[in-house]
């Protein structure tokens, strides 16, 4: 039995039937129920045996362990977000006619990444990522005020751009891949690349992935092409900021990687690691650095975003099992630990109707349970024990020291410099006397707690199974 | 004889592209623009059209088809009727003289012709030719976007750069998927343009120019 057909089609039908579905109350029920059962049977995926590439799938450890994540993390959001927008009906922030729209194009967006990371087509892949980008595009705007439609607008337009030089690189794999295959289907697709790759075209296979890694690299946030990702998570709905970083970044990386062991299995090609490498540090320096001056809440988590997809890219290009492993268990951590953060600031932001810093002083004073959970979440994603993260940064640069130690010497100088301005903020939010609320805080935290229990248990105790699995997948990634 | 027809052809239809990129880079007013852009997306058209012919691959007719309906004909109607009824300034907004960007243009073909043809060497000769023009005709796009500040000329760089890619996909032998791709970059289009004109992005701005976007660099108190 293959699972793949029901995990696509549950957010397909949940879009088609949430268009029509006007009350915003069962909308919402619906969306979370629709998410739920397609995390249900994306666990199935572990239970049954993998099934052979089909022209349409390609499925192996690497995109499993991704599509249980995403579908798990679009979960929670979509729990999440039933009650954030229930809370924004009652300020009058959004319509209902709003969240119709919005409910469907959240599915949709399910839809696309999970089409993004199982396609064995590279055309079909870089459609579904289109997709994707169209769809957060238009929930970004979802509120119609200026700053949110020129955050909107400036994601859009770099986005596109991001998008059509990667379908450059996606032509130029397929010229470089001809003289091997011959024309046709067979060389776009994933499971005869791999087969082929050592006979392709090794100087053109360069230019392609040049092409691909600043396509793709513009859609996960990597640094000079970040420019859109803090305003796209400031300004949209939070349920989608948690969608956007824990998520969608995610599956721009999984494409760069991708394309990564295409050139590692063709021998003759450039080694990607040094610019990925370069990318993930640069990034890790620049928005560790940006993250000292902010004064809205959602722009800060966003620029750590972009400071771990740094780290995460670094894994990835140090390549090896123990850096690939690190990388792995970054990507996931990641995604949980800044989703609950999200869901915490959606909430406190509800409460004190702004999303100034200053103005959410002494959260810990004012509301304990909310308070202490954005602590610890924060404490995670600055890479603190007994946190996770603190696990695979710490697998990241033992890892490097050995290889490289100048790197592995930058590593911890950008990871230091995060922590710091992360600190520094949290200190202001969480502490000091309390602010006042202008409304009261509703919304459940039930979300929030089963993700940091999750990291905290990665944190403290790794299951065997868990460790080998992740380690045979980290083998795979070359 | 027939064969080196085809060559030729494949040419000057990529050179009229690439030409009309130019043509975009040195209007001064913003209807000039909108009209030699329509000129680029004419010229992709009978690109498209006359590669489904050579290469007997009736498929590539839709995407001459698309390129010639919505790219030549519907985009640049509905941004001039864009362009009309908000009236908006109808000088183009340069951010670098027009003569500088024709000079980096000419760079940009020629970096591009250095990066194409070298790695290309055992393709066929028509591919790293058109591949070539594809990749200019790509970075002009980016070019327009680049010094052009106002947000109709930046749709229109975009559109422009898109057309440097369809040319490189129909230009690649048997490449699959193009009709599709062509297919989900006109849905990308259509939802720029949907952008301007719904969201009535000048109520919003006060001005398409992209310098007041740019202020939403920093925070707001």
């Amino acid at each position: 039995m293959n699972a793949l057909p029901l995990i696509l089609g549950f957010p397909l039908a949940a879009a088609v039937a949430l268009a029509f579905v006007s009350d915003h109350r069962i909308g919402a029920r619906v969306n979370a129920g629709a998410s739920l059962a397609t995390f249900t049977v994306s666990l199935l995926l572990l239970v049954l045996e993998t099934p052979e590439p089909t022209q349409i799938a390609f499925i192996d450890d690497f995109n499993i362990y991704l599509v249980v994540l995403t579908s798990f993390v679009a979960f929670t959001a979509a729990w999440f977000s039933a009650g954030y927008i229930a809370h924004e009906i009652e300020t009058g922030r959004l319509t209902p006619a709003h969240l119709r729209f919005y409910h469907a194009m959240y599915q949709v967006l399910s839809f696309a990444m999970l089409l993004a990371l199982t396609a064995n087509n590279i055309g079909v892949m870089w459609a579904a990522v289109e997709l994707a980008t169209l769809t957060t595009v238009v929930m970004v705007s979802l509120y119609r005020t200026r700053p949110s439609l020129e955050a909107a607008w400036k994601y859009f337009i770099l986005g596109s751009v991001g998008i059509a030089l990667a379908l450059f690189g996606t032509i130029l794999v397929y010229l470089a891949a001809q003289k091997a295959m011959g024309p046709g289907m067979e060389a776009l697709t994933w499971s005869s690349l791999f087969a082929e790759a050592p006979n392709f075209e090794p100087e053109l296979l360069n230019v392609a992935f040049v092409f691909l890694l600043i396509g793709y690299g513009t859609k996960a946030g990597l640094v000079p092409l970040h420019a859109w990702l803090p305003d796209a998570h400031a300004e949209g709905p939070t349920p989608i900021s948690a969608v956007l970083s824990g998520l969608l970044l995610n599956v721009a990386l999984y494409a760069i990687v991708r394309f990564k062991m295409l050139l590692a299995a063709n021998g003759d090609a450039l080694a990607p690691g040094p610019l990925l490498i370069a990318m993930g540090l640069s990034s890790l320096f620049v928005a560790g650095l940006m993250l000292y001056r902010r004064r809205d809440i959602k722009r800060l988590f966003a620029y750590s975003s972009i400071e771990h997809m740094g780290v995460i890219t670094v894994a990835f290009g140090m390549g090896g099992p123990l850096a690939n492993f690190a990388g792995l268990l970054h990507m996931a951590l990641h995604s949980l630990t800044k989703s609950a953060i999200f869901y915490t600031i959606g909430l406190a932001s509800q409460a004190r109707g702004t999303q100034q810093v200053e103005q959410i002083r002494g959260l810990t004073a004012s509301h304990p349970a909310l308070g202490w959970s954005l602590v610890a979440g924060t404490a995670a994603i600055s890479g603190l024990p007994p946190f996770g993260l603190f696990m695979s940064e710490f697998l990241l640069v033992s890892s490097t020291f050995p290889r490289a130690p100048v790197l592995g010497v930058l590593l911890l100088i950008g990871l230091l410099t995060a922590f710091g301005g992360l600190m520094l903020r949290l200190h202001g939010i969480a502490f000091g006397e309390a602010e006042r609320d202008r409304r009261p805080l509703v919304g459940s935290l039930i979300p929030v707690y089963a993700h940091l229990l999750l990291i905290l248990i990665a944190g403290v105790f790794l299951p065997g199974p868990l460790v080998s699995w992740f380690q045979s997948i980290a083998e795979v990634l070359g | 004889m027939f064969a080196t027809l085809a060559y030729d052809l494949s040419h000057m239809t990529g050179a009229m592209v690439l030409l009309a990129g130019f043509a975009v880079l040195y209007q001064r007013r913003l209807l000039g623009v909108l009209r030699a852009f329509a000129c680029q997306a004419v010229a992709v058209a009978v690109a498209a059209a006359w590669q489904a012919y050579s290469q007997e691959a009736p498929h590539l007719y839709v995407t001459a088809a698309i390129a010639l309906l919505l790219k030549g004909i519907a985009a640049p109607v509905a941004l001039d009727r864009i362009v009309r009824r908000l009236d908006i300034h109808r000088t183009v907004e340069t951010a670098v003289g027009i003569g500088a960007t024709m000079l980096a243009g000419v760079g940009l073909v020629v970096l591009a012709v250095l990066l194409v043809l070298p790695v290309t060497i055992s393709s066929a000769a028509l591919t790293r030719e058109t591949l070539a023009v594809a990749l200019s005709v790509v970075l002009i796009g980016f070019l327009i976007m680049i010094t052009r500040r106002n947000a109709i000329t930046q749709v229109v760089g975009f559109m422009s750069l898109e057309n440097g890619l369809v040319l490189a996909a129909v230009g690649v032998k048997g490449m699959p998927l193009v009709v599709e791709m062509s297919v989900a970059f006109s849905l990308l289009i259509a939802f720029i343009l949907f952008g301007i004109f719904f969201f009535r992005i000048r109520e919003l701005f006060d001005t398409l120019d992209l310098q007041s976007i740019e202020s939403f660099r920093g925070e707001r108190r």
